[in-house]
């Protein structure tokens, strides 16, 4: 590619900001920020700006189709569905906003460990990881569950927990292709101290597929959380949460759609956004997320 | 003689760029076919070789677009074809052979029913005849033993082998015309000899057109009869290989031609200044204008046509009268040669490294682990001031070697030492930081070896801060210098390295290992990722700073042209072992080791008049033999059982020049002069 007479200028912030502006440029990029960023407005604004009360019931009116007052219909306690949609995913953004980092902290200072310590601890430490990732995670998450009881001072450690393993893989594999390169090779050729070299040369380089990684993390742990609480593990009632509607509003499906379309248009628009941001965002960063075949 | 095989008509292809305007990569190509031709078509990296023989399939690569024009195979328009049609041809009339064959074998079929499912798409072979031609098939590309190949895995053959086995399968459909990108890159010398001679022999048994596409004018100037010269997207130059070859009439070619470098020259290729535009980057005028040395106003403002000239060549240029005055071999540099003051800058004292160390059960008993060392028996000393060439094929550890003496791989055996007689401690971290800074490596491909993240500025203030203490103004100011010296500007500093160019990035690792002020620079094929126009441009700066600096180089290349080109002394390998010693115009006449013999008979120059010999067939050889001369099992001269047994001593002529065999120097003067002459003959 040529570059302009003026070449760009390459400060860590120019990078945030020409990667931001590479996602946006992007379809996908710019669709699944909007999205992610209707979400996270949304979780935040909705107490000021609901129509109703979420809990106020009302018994004459059960499941009553959309109108003008009701948008979206009321549900079988007749509760307005439009405004508990709305505030139906702050619980689960909350709980996977402040999982999904753990996770990826503890999964990715494990995963680069094991990668620079390398050799047999190495191996046996990824069967043992391989053999966890193969247990159902609903099944384990269920035994913590039921084992120390439901709310988000459980949700929060136990999701971190499960949803950091597979990232241990992912930085283990991207700490092995970084140190196979021959820029770390140069760099111990000169002679710097490991730390150096893990900071200066390995870190930024995994730091970008972690992040990729992080992304689609979050979108697998929202599908888990609102499985947890469709099951009657996650949120109690009568907090308004998507996975917990969905479960309440299944039965009247026939002549009540409305109150499962709400949370599962909800749910599934910002699962997409997560994975249209995360796609682009690997695009941005160079990152290959599936082998490229070759032309 | 016959009608147009393959007719590409005024076709432009281009993508959409980020700015939305439609962005050039082909312009207005006019390409004829004839059958049983074969056209070479060269150029830069990015010229658009690849995706012109790839639209002569009526294939465009993905975000690519034709804007006009057409391709017809045989008369027929190949971009209006249906899918099936198109897949019906391709790998039948018209078959593709890409550079990397071992990609385009499919890993988990063994090679027989590879063949076996092309005959049954695109053959009339009956299928009860699939096993005996598919073993006819692999005869004539000349494969050992085919009947045994057949039950191979495509990773169970060599590159070599892979390729071959590529050339048979696209033999299957009978094809009438081949296409080949860069079917030999990557190959080792006396691999691709091997294989060219064969795409020749089918091409002229068969009566089958080629289209060649490669960026080495040797192979070009050894399979094709008429060579198209690319740049910018733009045919410049369409002329009989002859024509091209000895006497271009485009300053581009010429150009090109200039910095190749040749065995039969010791001089310094001489550099193409600047870089082609990129697509959409050239102006209304001549897209070479900015680095051309006979451009004139009028090159400027109007594009100049392809022109046909009566001497049966076709160019696009005002001045091509005026192309004889650019010199072709030119006024290369002489490579600076050091009065060297004999003070040894490295020494390596019968140094082996072998890869698996021994096992911990051999080491208990006492047992010798089966494993032969990678690299044995190596004894050099390279002097202060001078360069040292490493040449050997693939796998012959001259990287090895390298990495040793970077401390990044402990040898096994032996000592290493560097000027003052001090001995390096084996691995990096045992180093002291004097010894560190002193010895400096270079890599193959920049890419690799430059951080992707860091900016020019931070990967030169590695060395810097690491070994000067440097902070702050001087820091800068020394950075900038550090560029300046390679030839790039301080406005470079903050850059990427994915800002610059292949030729840019290899200066700034080049900057970097100088920026250590080092004594030895350890240079691993540090121009094979490059074009050779660039090649010649970083040949140049390599000569420029040893000259300035005084510094010592271990140069290691599997170009022999291109070790000749800088190097004081030549060091051949083979299998980790020394063959011959000494300095490098003696290395390159003779006498000389069998195996430089097969080396040096293997090299194309781009010159029609010139054929390789081809005295050892290309086996390629996974270990060394335990006992013995380590070119025993390929070695066309070899004497007999001795070989196997006993190894080879060094035999000395006067001036330092050393070949180890069990032939005298005296007798391998005789056969190789005996057998010069009856080529010659
Ligand atoms: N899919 C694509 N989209 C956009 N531009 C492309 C695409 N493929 C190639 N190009 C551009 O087209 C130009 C020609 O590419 P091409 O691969 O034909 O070059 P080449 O001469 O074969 O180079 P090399 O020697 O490196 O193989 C280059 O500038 C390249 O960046
Ligand atoms: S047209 Fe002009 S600039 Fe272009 S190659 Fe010819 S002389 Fe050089
Ligand atoms: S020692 Fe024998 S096998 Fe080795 S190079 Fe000499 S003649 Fe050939
Ligand atoms: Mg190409």
């Amino acid at each position: 590619m040529t570059l302009a007479a003026n070449p760009p200028r390459n400060t860590p912030w120019s990078r945030t900001i020409s990667v931001l502006r590479d996602v946006m440029s992007r379809p996908s990029g710019a669709i699944g920020l909007f999205l992610v960023a209707f979400h996270v407005v949304l979780a935040i604004v909705s107490p000021w700006i609901v129509p109703h009360d979420y809990k106020a019931m009302n018994s004459a009116m059960m499941l009553t189709g959309p109108d003008a007052a009701h948008w979206l219909g009321t549900d079988h306690l007749g509760r307005d569905v439009f405004s508990r949609v709305l505030l139906g995913g702050r619980e689960a953004l909350l709980v996977t906003g402040i999982a999904t980092p753990i996770a990826v902290t503890w999964g990715g200072f494990g995963g680069i460990l094991f990668g620079l310590i390398g050799g047999r601890v190495d191996e046996v430490l990824m069967r043992v990881v391989d053999a966890f990732l193969s247990l159902p995670w609903i099944l384990k998450m269920l035994v913590l569950i039921v084992t120390f009881g439901t709310g988000i001072e459980v949700l929060i450690p136990t999701l971190a927990f499960f949803y950091g393993i597979p990232v241990i893989r992912i930085a283990r594999a991207a700490t092995h292709d970084v140190v196979a390169r021959d820029f770390v090779s140069a760099a111990r050729a000169r002679g710097h101290s490991r730390l150096t070299i893990i900071r200066r040369e390995l870190l930024p380089n995994v730091l970008d597929t972690l992040m990729v990684e992080g992304a689609m993390r979050w979108s697998w742990m929202l599908l888990a959380f609102s499985s947890l609480s469709f099951l009657g593990f996650g949120v109690s009632p009568p907090t308004p949460d998507w996975g917990l509607m969905i479960a309440d509003a299944r039965g009247f499906m026939s002549f009540a759609p409305w109150g499962v379309l709400g949370p599962v248009i909800a749910l599934s628009s910002l699962i997409i956004g997560i994975n249209l941001t995360a796609d682009a965002l690997a695009k941005a960063l160079g990152i290959d997320r599936a082998q490229k075949a070759p032309v | 003689m016959s009608a147009p095989l393959i007719e590409i008509r005024d076709i432009s292809v281009g993508f959409t760029g980020k700015s939305g305007a439609t962005l050039p990569v082909l312009r207005n190509i006019d390409l004829t076919v004839k059958a049983g031709e074969s056209i070479g078509i060269v150029g830069e990296s990015g010229s658009g070789k690849s995706t012109l023989a790839l639209a002569a399939m009526g294939y465009l690569k993905r975000g690519l677009r034709l804007l006009e024009g057409s391709v017809a195979f045989q008369g027929q328009d190949m971009f209006a074809r249906t899918r099936t049609e198109l897949e019906k041809i391709r790998g039948g009339e018209l078959a593709l052979i890409p550079q990397n064959s071992g990609q385009s074998l499919t890993p988990t079929l063994r090679i027989g029913a590879q063949l076996i499912e092309a005959l049954r798409l695109h053959s009339d072979v009956p299928q009860a005849e699939f096993s005996a031609k598919a073993i006819e098939l692999l005869g004539q590309v000349r494969l050992p033993d085919p009947a045994a190949i057949m039950t191979r895995f495509p990773h169970e053959l060599s590159g070599g082998q892979q390729q071959r086995a590529a050339i048979a399968m696209a033999l299957a459909g009978e094809p009438t015309a081949l296409l080949l990108d860069e079917p030999t890159t990557g190959l080792d010398v006396t691999t691709q000899a091997h294989i060219l001679e064969l795409l020749r022999d089918i091409a002229r048994n068969r009566d089958m057109a080629m289209v060649y596409v490669s960026h080495d004018l040797g192979a070009i100037a050894r399979v094709c009869d008429r060579v198209v010269v690319m740049y910018a997207g733009e045919v410049v130059l369409d002329g009989s290989t002859r024509q091209v070859l000895k006497a271009p009439v485009h300053p581009y070619a010429r150009g090109l031609l200039a910095s190749i470098p040749r065995l039969s020259d010791p001089r310094l290729p001489v550099a193409l200044d600047g870089r082609p535009p990129a697509p959409g980057g050239a102006g209304q005028g001549c897209s070479f204008v900015d680095r051309c040395a006979l451009a004139q106003e009028q090159c400027r403002s109007r594009r100049p046509v392809l022109e046909r000239l009566p001497s049966g060549e076709s160019v696009r240029c005002f001045r091509h009268e005026h192309a004889e005055d650019l010199s072709l071999t030119g006024s290369g540099a002489i490579p600076a040669k050091l009065d060297s003051d004999a003070v040894p800058a490295l020494r390596l004292d019968d140094v082996a490294i072998r890869y698996n160390r021994p096992r911990l059960l051999d080491k208990l008993l006492g047992r010798d682990s089966a494993s032969v060392a990678t690299v044995d028996g190596i004894e050099i000393t390279v002097a202060k001031g001078e360069t040292l060439g490493l040449v050997g094929e693939s796998g012959s550890g001259k990287s090895t070697i390298l990495k040793a003496v970077a401390g990044l791989l402990p040898p096994s055996d032996g000592r290493i030492t560097v000027a003052g007689g001090e001995a390096l401690a084996p691995e990096v971290e045992q180093r002291s930081p004097d010894h560190l800074r002193r010895i400096q490596l270079i890599f193959q491909n920049p890419d690799d070896s430059l951080n992707p993240r860091q900016t020019i500025a931070q990967i030169l203030e590695q060395p810097l801060k690491l070994y000067f203490g440097l902070s702050g103004d001087a820091l800068h100011q020394r950075s900038a210098e550090i560029l300046e010296r390679v030839r790039l500007g301080a406005h470079y500093l903050d850059r990427l390295p994915s800002q610059l160019s292949g030729g840019e990035k290899q200066r700034v690792a080049i900057a970097r290992a100088f920026a250590a002020d080092p004594d030895l620079v350890l240079c691993d094929e540090v121009t094979s990722a490059l074009d050779v126009s660039v090649q010649a441009a970083v040949l140049d700066l390599l000569n420029d700073l040893k000259s300035t600096q005084g510094t010592t180089y271990v140069f290691v290349s599997h170009d022999l042209a291109v070790v000749r080109a800088l190097s004081d002394r030549v060091a051949v390998l083979y299998q980790g072992r020394l063959c011959e010693l000494g300095p490098s115009a003696d290395v390159y006449a003779t006498p000389s080791h069998p195996y430089t013999e097969v080396l040096l008979g293997a090299v194309l120059e781009p010159d029609p008049d010139t054929a390789p010999t081809l005295s050892a067939d290309d086996v390629v050889e996974l270990s060394p033999p335990v006992r013995g001369c380590p070119f025993q099992r390929r070695c066309p001269r070899k004497i007999g059982p001795i070989c196997d047994t006993d190894a080879p001593p060094w035999r000395y002529r006067a001036d330092g020049h050393g070949i180890r065999c069990h032939h005298t120097i005296e007798d391998l003067e005789t056969v190789q002069r005996k057998d010069v002459a009856e080529r010659c003959a």
